[in-house]
């Protein structure tokens, strides 16, 4: 029996909807819509780092703004610390605000050019009463501390920061109100490599400091496997494999899994392949396939995943995946699955 | 890095060039010196502002306005940097072909992608109307384009990134090329799809025997597909060597430092080997050795003088003043 | 290179330099608001003593600007008419400024049903020629410079709510924005303390175009006979009385002419300078 979830997603689903054309009308037709996220289930358990992994379009970013309330949920609910989050009084939803904070992926956009390091700060701190008033700038001095910025740089403005050092601030800003899960949406994927290790050797370090929970959303699978305990892999809106981190790394138990994996470049150079991961491309998310989401490019689908769509279930421990072959990548098969 | 060559390939010798600026003079690319041989891929890799993408116009001569360029550019016996403009027209998209990494910017959004294939045929060959309709097709094939036939009437729009890189290389492909420069070609593209295209490069290279002068950032993406690569750090190269050496026994401590960064199997939830600071501003580098601030090797002489890129083994070549420590230190990590 | 110790420095700050514009309008617009509070320093003559000795003198070096139909001096009514001019500039446009900015914030914050109302009352509006409008609205009231701050005001806070309005709606889909709602801040201060500063630029500097084109519309309505009453000095009225002389002095009514171009370059310059200081650095 595991502890209770800290956050809890429970069959969620979000749709942004075209605006309605005159065809539509004419037809009758809903309009267009994507299908950001598709009955998706996700726990996040207290002091782990949940890794979300997906390419382009998956729908991680949209379930990130999810988690923290700037998207509602089309259908299903969002539990934390076992309440509905969309039911939240207006106390509770500031509380709630506080305590599942979100840094954001663009250095330049995230900030605002307005307002000096110093006052996106103590703004945190007043609004929240994290301190009293004559406290605020020690506070400054330890948050910049912190996130390893000079004290200096309190009086600066986002111009006058790089990349790397505004994602510091952006952390800074989010710890300012110690918050106890951090939403970390593509933290590092705008920044170069030697920069992209400071800041997760930063996240880190506070992770264990501040006992954090994070969820860390990233298309980077290295980075995800570096960080995260356990692992959502995601596609066009669903998550098709959740596990362990070293379980799903080892043997990957769906096809877009593996796929995925096997495609990210390995850093070795003799592990060199010839042979491309994943054919085809991701379908039009207006029209979705029937059935299994990933039957347009799986080199496994037969009948039923054409027609019927698998949900998550056991793998091992802790170990689920959507795919209608039990047995996929299963590192020592029992029976081969009785069809 | 220059190995001995008979005849045909890239020989680049001293390449820089310069930008002045209204804040002052940039030299973005320092005296580069490579070599890509027949059918060789080169990695050149290096983070934002290195000089890479620069460089690669620069070979070409497709810098614009205020960079100066300088230096030998020798293709295949002739000298580009000597040649006249419509000469080395004649060479651009032809035996030297390009690819960028936003192929939506690159690519003509109001014609269809057959008219701008055929239009790199009608340039480069003297294939007549018939036949460029038939080889447009076939480069499509060739690059992997589903249903070639109906695409080829399409839109730049109507493709999704993947397949706009694809018809990229088709048009680069047009002229049968000898050398392909690719500038960040994947970066765009989601990571089962940058395989699909790398994969599709390889094979190109082996069935043409095209080399590829390959700019990127990312390092898996040198280890899945050069033979050799040059790491750059503020305009100049640091380090040089086969794929598997320089990935093997890193001399160079920035090279070192990037490999580091990236994260490990096996090492999960540990403190990555970072590069504090971040990269220096053309205009004011830094004295001596450009990475001595960000270095935890650097003496007095790192900050006074300026490591030359020098060979140490064969095929081999770094600019540090103490790459057998940096050597050794990493056999020991 | 650590595992990530070391504090990074910061470059040095830079300071920018004022714009060129900046020094072009605090000359004009100064000299203009001196003239508009103490115009009796400026001004040679009394600028409503009729003096039938000079009547429709040409420019000379006692009357530089000439002298009217009753003799009366024409720089010194000239300057006499910045009082009326630039209370024009600021009354017909501060208040829409200040209203149309708050609306729309509102409006480009809020966004649907709100913005899809406004765009009934921009509709309605921009149906109409601006001086047109006015003018119905005037006539409606009844001549005169009171009548005249309603209808401009009435009518001209829209186009600053559209611009505020368009700039707002950028402003809140970036992601700071969205920081700012995942803190928990209220309405209010996201709207007003964060997007409004990264928002209102436009809105400043096309005040300060409207101030220019403020004080052509109240010379048009003075020319008309709806705005400044006779014998007031002000620019529109100096320019119709001229207007039966015009072959025969032209002094009349070109001075006031130039003085209305030189004030509006004064804020178009503003504007430009304005502009400037506001940019925003990213």
């Amino acid at each position: 029996m595991r502890e209770m979830p800290l956050i809890s997603v429970e069959g969620v689903s979000k749709r942004f909807r075209f605006p309605r054309t005159a065809s539509d009308i004419l037809t009758g037709r809903p309009p267009a819509a994507v299908h950001a996220l598709n009955n998706v289930d996700l726990e996040v358990y207290r002091g782990e780092t949940l890794g979300i992994v997906g390419e382009s379009g998956c729908g991680k970013s949209t379930l990130a703004r999810c988690l923290v309330r700037l998207l509602e949920p089309d259908e299903g609910l969002v539990r934390f610390d076992g309440k509905d989050i969309s039911l939240l009084r207006p106390g509770e939803r500031r509380a709630f605000n506080r305590r599942v904070q979100m840094i954001f992926q663009d250095p330049y956009s995230s900030l605002n050019p307005r307002m000096s390091v110093r006052q996106v700060l103590s703004e945190a701190l007043s609004v929240h009463a994290m301190r009293p008033k004559a406290d605020i700038p020690t506070r400054i001095t330890e948050l910049l501390g912190l996130v390893r910025l000079p004290a200096d740089a309190a009086d600066r403005y986002p111009h006058e920061f790089s990349g790397g050092q505004r994602q510091r601030i952006g952390i800074a800003r989010a710890l300012a109100v110690e918050p106890d899960v951090l939403v970390a949406d593509e933290l590092v994927s705008a920044l170069d490599v030697s920069v992209q290790a400071q800041v997760i050797n930063l996240l880190l370090d506070l992770q264990e400091r501040l006992k954090l929970t994070v969820v860390f959303v990233a298309h980077d699978l290295r980075l995800v496997r570096h960080i995260s305990h356990r692992v959502a892999v995601m596609y066009l809106g669903k998550v098709v494999e959740i596990s362990p981190t070293e379980a799903l790394f080892a043997a990957p138990r769906h096809p877009y899994s593996k796929a995925l994996l096997d495609a990210a470049p390995e850093l070795d150079p003799s592990r060199r392949t010839r042979v491309a991961a994943a054919r085809g491309e991701l379908p039009n998310p207006l029209d979705l396939p029937a059935g299994c989401l990933f039957n347009t490019r799986c080199p496994f689908a037969f009948e039923r995943c054409f027609a019927e769509r698998p949900a998550l279930s056991a793998r091992g421990p802790a170990h689920f995946a959507a795919c209608h072959l039990p047995d996929f990548g299963n590192p020592a098969p029992e029976t081969i699955a009785a069809q | 890095m220059t190995v001995p060559m008979p005849g045909g390939g890239l020989k680049v010798r001293g390449l820089t060039t310069t930008f002045v600026t209204p804040r002052g003079r940039a030299t973005v690319v320092d005296g580069i010196s490579l070599d890509v041989a027949p059918g060789e891929i080169v990695g050149l890799v290096g983070e934002s502002g290195s000089g890479k993408s620069i460089t690669l116009r620069s070979i070409v001569r497709l810098v614009r306005e205020p960079g100066k360029v300088s230096g030998q550019v020798e293709w295949q016996g002739r000298d580009l940097m000597a040649m006249s403009e419509a000469d080395l027209r004649k060479v651009r998209g032809a035996e030297i072909a390009m690819i960028f990494q936003e192929p939506m910017t690159a690519l003509n959004p109001v014609l269809p992608v057959r008219l701008q294939i055929e239009e790199n045929l009608s340039a480069h060959t003297t294939l007549d109307r018939r036949a460029r309709r038939q080889r447009a097709l076939e480069l499509m094939n060739i690059v992997g384009i589903p249903a070639a036939e109906r695409r080829l009437d399409e839109y730049p729009h109507q493709f999704s990134g993947g397949m706009r890189q694809r018809v990229m290389i088709a048009i680069a492909l047009a002229s049968s090329p000898k050398l392909l420069l690719a500038d960040e070609p994947t970066t765009a593209l989601d990571v089962t799809i940058q395989d699909q295209i790398l994969k599709l490069i390889l094979d190109l290279r082996d069935r043409f025997g095209m080399s590829v002068l390959f700019v990127t950032h990312d390092l898996g993406v040198v280890a899945a597909t050069c033979d050799r690569m040059a790491v750059m750090y503020a305009g100049r190269i640091v380090e040089t060597g086969t794929v598997a050496q320089v990935f093997a026994e890193p001399h160079h401590p920035y090279t070192r430092g990037l490999l580091g960064s990236v994260p490990r199997i096996g090492a999960e939830r540990s403190m990555l080997l970072s590069i504090e600071g971040a990269p220096p501003g053309l205009i004011d580098l830094p004295e001596g050795c450009a990475f001595h601030p960000r270095c935890a090797f650097a003496t007095d002489r790192c900050r006074a003088e300026r490591p030359p890129l020098e060979r140490f083994a064969a095929g081999r070549e770094v600019a540090c003043f103490h790459h057998r420590t940096v050597a050794a230190m990493a056999e020991a990590a | 290179m650590s595992t990530g110790t070391v504090q990074i420095a910061l470059p040095a700050k830079r300071r920018r330099a004022l714009p060129g514009t900046l020094v072009g309008a605090i000359i004009v617009l100064g000299a203009s608001l001196a003239m508009a509070f103490f115009p009796g320093l400026f001004a040679p003559y009394d600028p409503t003593a009729f003096d039938y000795n000079a009547i429709m003198q040409a420019p000379s070096a006692a009357h530089p600007f000439g002298t009217d139909n009753f003799g009366r001096d024409m720089l010194s009514r000239v300057i006499h008419a910045y009082r009326i001019d630039m209370q024009i500039a600021v009354f017909a446009t501060t208040a829409p400024f200040v209203f149309g900015t708050i609306v729309g914030a509102l409006v480009g914050y809020v966004g649907g049903w709100a913005e899809a109302l406004f765009g009934r009352v921009v509709d309605a509006v921009i149906t109409f020629p601006f001086l047109v409008l006015v003018i119905a609205i005037v006539s409606v009231l009844g001549p005169g410079l009171g009548n005249m701050y309603i209808a401009v005001g009435v009518i001209g806070w829209v186009f600053y709510a559209r611009l505020v309005a368009a700039e707002i709606k950028i402003q809140r889909r970036l992601d700071y924005a969205d920081a700012a709602r995942g803190m928990g801040y209220g309405h209010t201060r996201i709207i007003f303390r964060h997007l409004l500063p990264n928002a209102i630029t436009p809105a400043v500097v096309y005040w300060m175009t409207d101030m220019a084109l403020a004080i052509l519309l109240g010379s048009s309505l003075g020319y008309l006979g709806l705005g400044a009453q006779p014998p007031a000095a002000e620019w529109g009225v100096l320019i119709a009385d001229g207007k039966n002389f015009m072959t025969t002095a032209w002094w009349v009514s070109v001075f006031p002419g130039i003085a209305i171009v030189i004030t509006g370059l004064g804020f178009s310059l503003a504007g430009d300078a304005l502009a400037d200081l506001l940019r925003v650095n990213r």
